[in-house]
Formats: structure tokens, C-alpha cells, sequence
């Protein structure tokens, strides 16, 4: 699995030279079965010019029923050309997909046809617990020295969650990242500034904190994640938590900046306590510690109760809940899907601290239940969200969990992938050619090549 | 052979190693872009460079401690089965390298790192041969203890190191200062050729010359 002669063509030394990246003509798509029967991975083409674009071309169906494929991430990117541990001929070619619910993994082979992906090795769940102690895999990404893989907790449901290693070329798990996980107890999404050797984690809860719905209990005591820690990447050592308040719930996507010689990242959180809005936070180092503070606040909508789920009844409102934010190679735009109230946002951060908002849309939505140009009114909202390279397309799906579709979505959510064009100094409109539906639920989208949360940068 | 020959290659093989992103230039160019200063660049080479010595060191140590002990015979095929043994590991292992190290480590660990990224990859090993030759031939052939010791001197160690590091340093700092200030990193795309490949073929190279030498 080594480039012959020279480095993987789709690595790039800096964020700036990969937003020269020519367009993907293919995205691939996580499907999760909403019944009985195995998730999949979707191939979408992406080629404007094909016949096909904006359709599934093929997809490929995994081994098991139930597992949950959530999250995706690349065997080797970008980093590889990190100058510390430098590998610049391995291959961008095997897609890690973990199921969140089984804790098996999916080695997936893209090459040779990459409209034709197989599965070539499967990752079982007793190896992470017995190598690592970890289940529950989540978010995947590569890095200089290995795969890195985050975990929602321990085999048995409960905490800690935390960080396990895959081997680059066996794609065997080679154990625990933690060496001290000081305080650290809850986990969900993980990544870093290189070139300040720091680690960023985020939290949700424990498994037996999520599996069976969002549990209101839990959540109007505070109880799900609200702090982000800050660790030394090569020492493997917690060094630091950013408590963002027991009211806000729910830390969720970390985005940090692609430039390695900044030190800042935003960062999602799903819903507050204390009026149901959402908001992001911007983080940034300051001397030897890291602080947070909110830069972009998402009230809630009131609604008639009729109209809602029985969870939110009693409130009166739709919350935004902000599930996932994407930043691109520039480090410009921040997107930002509020999966609530079907709102999906472009804000220019060229300033991180005081966020301007440069563009929205409106699709599905508890409430407001908006169509697309080619459709008819949809369920679900913008949820995950992935940008290209270069920064002009930007695609978003609507699953967010299973057991958590079917509480804010009672009816039953419908699959959808959309795909808007985003202008060069903000603003940003749908692209009615572009518009994939389905019976099936779709989750994290990534771009072939690489994307805007799939590669990070050793070189400024 | 003309006594210049081990000396001239040694120098080759410095500007060799040098040349390799991975041992040295690359990295040095990513702290000047990190810390957006010149001086970055300028203060990584010499750490950079004394872990690479360091590394050879402990090879010409080995080699000239081993030549008190063992026949130039055996030393020889143990020296090319090493160097063997090495190029096969290699090849299996390309993805090896050091732990624990990112981009914010001082000179300290600049040094550590290359002394281990030198040692991994068997810097120091593919100048056996030279050493080797670097020992007066067609000397005594007794079989006893003293004999051996009209071998290469410590100081003649020391200068082959020496030499050999001054050449990776000089071409060390030319790659890394160009590109730094001109090409920038964006060319690594077209002209970063698979060293690892061309590297085990030199160990192999090397176990062949001393072999045969």
C-alpha cells in the first residue's frame, strides 16, 4: 500500500495548497438502516458534468445488521507528510467505518474503482475492548503516527470513554491512547492543533447515557457533557478542562483551525438549559492555558405544542440543536446545521471572535417541515455537514442517531443529501440538480481526496 | 583504490542523507513556517545535525571496538549480514519511526529525534563499509589481539563522522533555506521521491561493498 515513486498526490503540505485541490467527483455517504438488516455506504456522484450527478451510483451493504455506522474517517492523509514522522508514500484508499452501536469496524477499500468500494477487513468489537477497553467507536482520524479512534465508553456501557490507536498498515488496534486521563470521564469527537502538539476532546454521555434516547432526566440535571479538555498530543497527558457550564448541554463537534500555526477551533454545543437555544464557542490558547468563550448564540423558535414531539411538548419551542459545524481550508466560513428547526447557517469567522452571518437556509425541520427545490416537504435537517476542499460545495445529510431520529422525528425520518454552492466571499444558495432521497437514513459524508474534516496540516 | 576514496564517499553519503526530507530539512522548514520566522528554520539545523553525528558515533564505536575483537574477516560478514538484516527490516516495516515527538520540541528534542530517525534508518550502518575500508589493508595477518589494533584510530572515527555530518548539515541548510524562502512546500507534491525505497537499496548497496571489499 505504498505510492511507488512519488507522495499520494492527494496529500498536501498546507491547507492553502490543498484548497487547490481539483473537485471530487464522488462522495461517499454513510447509510444507516432505519429497520432490521446492514448499514452501507453510499457512492454519490459528484461530477457535474456526469450523466449520474446527484445520484447513488452504487452502494455497498456491510456484513452485520445494527451496527450503527455513524462516523468515517481515511486510513493515512494529509498529516503523513508531518516532518516528525514523515510517510508521504502510503495511500489516501481505506475508508474506517465504525459502527457506534456494534463497536465493529469496517476496513473499506476504495481502490481499485472508486465507485465500487469493498470491504476488505472487519474490526471486531472484542478486540477494541480487549486491546483498548473502548466500545462504542466514534469519530476517526488520521494521524501522523497512526489511526486514531474515539470512543463513546467501556465495553460495559458506562465511562470512561476515550481515545484507541489503529495501526496505519495492519489496521490492527494497537491499544489506549490515554497515558493520564487526569478528570476526563465522557467522550465524543476528538481532534488537534498539530503544530501546538495539542489534543482537543469534546463529550456527550456514556452509552447507557444515549442508547435509548436523549433521557430527560439526565439532561435537565446537567448530566450530559458540558467541558472540553485540552491534552498534550505526543505525552499522551490531560492537561487541562474548559468547563463551559453544567447548563450547556451536549459538547459536540470540534472544529479547529486548519492553519496549524493558529491556535483557536470552534466548537458546537447541542442545547442550553436554560432558554433551549444552541450556540458555538470559539477556543483559543492564551499563554500556557486554553480558554472558551461563546461566540455565536441560536435561539429557540416557539411553536405550538401540537406540532411537537412529546419530548418538547412541554416547552412550547423548537431548539435549533446545533449538531454539527464545518470550517473551510481557509479557515473563512463556519457552517452550522441546527437540526431542530431545519436551519442550516454560513457565518464568516474570519474574525473567530465575532462571528458575521453570511448565509441560511431552511430545509425540513420539526416544525417547519421546508422542501427542497426538488422536493416535496422533508423531515429530518441539515445535519452533518461536509465542505470541499477548494470551499465552493458544501454537502449536509439529515440523520443524526437512530434511537434520537425517532424522538425528535416521531414520524419516522426520511434520508436526504443535499448540496448547496457556496460564493467566494460568503452567501451560499441550493443546488436543485443536487439532491439524493431515500427510505434509508444518511450520516457523515466524506469527499473523495479528502475534505474539509478528513485531512489536517503540519505546515502553515 | 586511491586513499581518497573512503573520504569522498563519506561526503556523498552526507549530502545523501542531507537530502532526505525525512531526516532533517523538512522538518526545519516546518518550524520556520509554524513560528513564521526566519531565525526558526537557522536554529534547527545544528540540534539536527549533532543527533545525526551522534548516531554515526555509535556505529564508529561499535565498528572500531568490534575490530579489537573479531578477525576483519568475520567483521566484515557480520557487518554486511547486519546491513542485510536491516535493508530486509526496512522493507518491511517502512511506516517505523520514532515516538512521542510533535512539532513544538525544543533543540533537545530536535537532537533526540534525529539521533533515533538516524539510528532507524541506519544512517550510521550504511557507512560500515567505509570504515572498514578506512582500516589499513595488508597488514599483519597474525591472528592475535595486537594485530587488530592496526585498525582505523579514534580520531580517524571521529573525522569520518565529522566529515560525513558536515556534508548533511551543508545540504541540509541550502535544501531547507530554499525552499523556505522561495519554493515553499507545495513542490514536495511532484518531488518528494519514495527515499525509502532508494534507502533500502543503498543499505543493501552497502552490505554488498562490504561483502565483497
Amino acid at each position: 500500500m505504498a505510492t511507488l515513486l512519488r507522495a499520494d498526490p492527494t496529500f498536501y503540505a498546507s491547507p492553502r495548497l490543498a484548497m487547490q485541490a481539483p473537485p471530487e467527483t464522488v462522495a461517499y455517504v454513510i447509510i444507516v438502516n432505519p429497520g432490521k438488516g446492514p448499514d452501507g455506504l453510499a457512492v454519490v456522484d459528484a461530477n457535474r458534468d456526469s450523466k449520474t450527478y446527484g445520484t447513488v451510483v452504487s452502494s455497498l451493504a456491510t456484513t452485520h445488521s445494527g451496527d450503527e455506522l455513524h462516523h468515517f474517517g481515511w486510513n493515512a492523509c494529509s498529516s503523513s507528510l508531518c516532518p516528525y514522522a514523515a510517510h508521504p508514500h502510503v495511500e489516501r484508499r481505506y475508508l474506517l467505518a465504525p459502527g457506534i452501536r456494534s463497536s465493529r469496524i469496517y476496513v473499506i477499500d476504495t481502490k481499485p474503482d472508486p465507485r465500487a468500494p469493498r470491504i476488505v477487513k472487519t474490526i471486531e468489537p472484542e478486540e477494541i475492548a480487549n486491546r483498548a477497553g473502548y466500545s462504542r467507536p466514534h469519530t476517526s482520524h488520521c494521524g501522523p503516527d497512526g489511526i486514531y479512534v474515539s470512543a463513546l465508553g467501556s465495553p460495559t456501557g458506562d465511562g470512561p470513554g476515550g481515545i484507541f490507536i489503529v495501526d496505519h498498515d495492519s489496521f490492527e488496534v494497537r491499544g489506549r491512547w490515554e497515558l493520564d486521563r487526569g478528570p476526563q470521564y465522557l467522550a465524543y469527537d476528538f481532534w488537534w492543533h498539530l503544530g501546538y502538539d495539542t489534543m482537543i476532546t469534546s463529550e456527550w454521555g456514556t452509552p447507557k447515557m444515549i442508547e435509548d434516547g436523549v433521557n430527560p432526566d439526565i439532561l435537565l440535571k446537567g448530566g450530559y457533557g458540558h467541558q472540553l479538555h485540552i491534552w498534550d498530543l505526543p505525552k499522551r497527558r490531560h492537561r487541562q478542562v474548559i468547563d463551559l457550564g453544567a447548563e450547556q448541554q451536549m459538547v459536540l463537534e470540534l472544529r479547529p483551525a486548519h492553519d496549524p500555526s493558529k491556535a483557536y477551533g470552534f466548537v458546537g454545543v447541542v442545547t442550553s438549559l436554560k432558554d433551549l437555544s444552541a450556540s458555538v464557542w470559539a477556543w483559543h490558547q492564551d499563554g500556557n492555558t486554553w480558554k472558551a468563550r461563546k461566540v455565536i448564540e441560536i435561539p429557540a423558535e416557539p411553536a405550538d405544542p401540537e406540532q411537537l414531539p412529546p419530548l418538547l411538548k412541554g416547552f412550547k419551542a423548537v431548539p435549533p440543536l446545533v449538531t454539527d459545524i464545518n470550517l473551510s481550508l481557509d479557515d473563512r466560513f463556519l457552517y452550522v446545521s441546527c437540526w431542530g428547526t431545519g436551519e442550516f447557517l454560513q457565518y464568516d469567522v474570519s474574525d473567530p471572535f465575532s462571528p458575521k452571518k453570511t448565509g441560511s437556509v431552511h430545509l425540513g425541520g420539526i416544525v417547519r417541515r421546508a422542501a427542497h427545490p426538488n422536493s416535496g416537504s422533508l423531515n429530518g435537517g441539515p445535519q452533518m455537514v461536509e465542505v470541499s476542499r477548494d470551499g465552493k460545495r458544501v454537502y449536509v445529510s439529515n440523520g443524526l442517531y437512530k434511537a434520537w431520529d425517532d424522538q425528535f422525528y416521531p414520524d419516522g425520518l426520511k434520508g436526504w443529501v443535499a448540496k448547496l454552492d457556496a460564493g467566494e466571499n460568503g452567501g451560499f444558495e441550493l443546488d436543485p440538480k443536487f439532491f439524493v432521497q431515500s427510505d434509508q437514513r444518511f450520516h457523515q459524508v466524506h469527499l473523495e481526496g479528502g475534505d474539509a474534516s478528513s485531512d489536517s496540516y503540519c505546515f502553515a | 583504490m586511491t586513499a581518497w576514496w573512503p573520504w569522498d564517499v563519506l561526503i556523498i553519503l552526507g549530502a545523501y542523507h542531507g537530502l532526505n526530507p525525512g531526516m532533517g530539512w523538512l522538518f526545519a522548514v516546518a518550524r520556520g513556517l509554524q513560528e513564521r520566522r526566519r531565525s526558526a528554520v537557522w536554529q534547527s539545523f545544528l540540534p539536527i545535525a549533532i543527533g545525526h553525528e551522534a548516531a554515526i558515533a555509535v556505529v564508529v564505536i561499535l565498528v572500531a571496538v568490534a575490530q579489537f575483537l573479531v578477525a576483519p574477516e568475520a567483521l566484515r560478514i557480520t557487518g554486511a549480514a547486519v546491513l542485510f538484516g536491516f535493508a530486509l527490516y526496512r522493507l518491511w516495516r517502512q511506516r517505523a519511526h520514532p515516538r512521542g515527538f510533535g512539532m513544538r520540541i525544543g533543540a533537545r528534542g530536535l537532537f533526540g529525534w534525529s539521533f533515533l530517525m538516524s539510528s532507524a534508518h541506519g544512517a550510521g550502518l550504511m557507512l560500515v563499509p567505509i570504515l572498514l575500508k578506512l582500516a589499513p589493508t595488508g597488514g599483519s595477518q597474525d591472528l592475535t589481539l595486537i594485530a587488530y589494533t592496526a585498525s582505523f584510530s579514534p580520531w580517524q572515527g571521529l573525522l569520518a563522522a565529522t566529515l560525513h555530518t558536515a556534508a548533511l548539515l551543508a545540504v541540509m541548510a541550502l535544501v531547507a533555506v530554499v525552499v523556505y524562502e522561495r519554493f515553499g512546500v507545495g513542490f514536495l507534491r511532484r518531488a518528494w521521491l519514495n527515499v525509502d525505497l532508494l534507502w533500502t537499496v543503498t543499505l543493501l548497496g552497502a552490505g554488498l561493498i562490504t561483502l565483497f571489499s
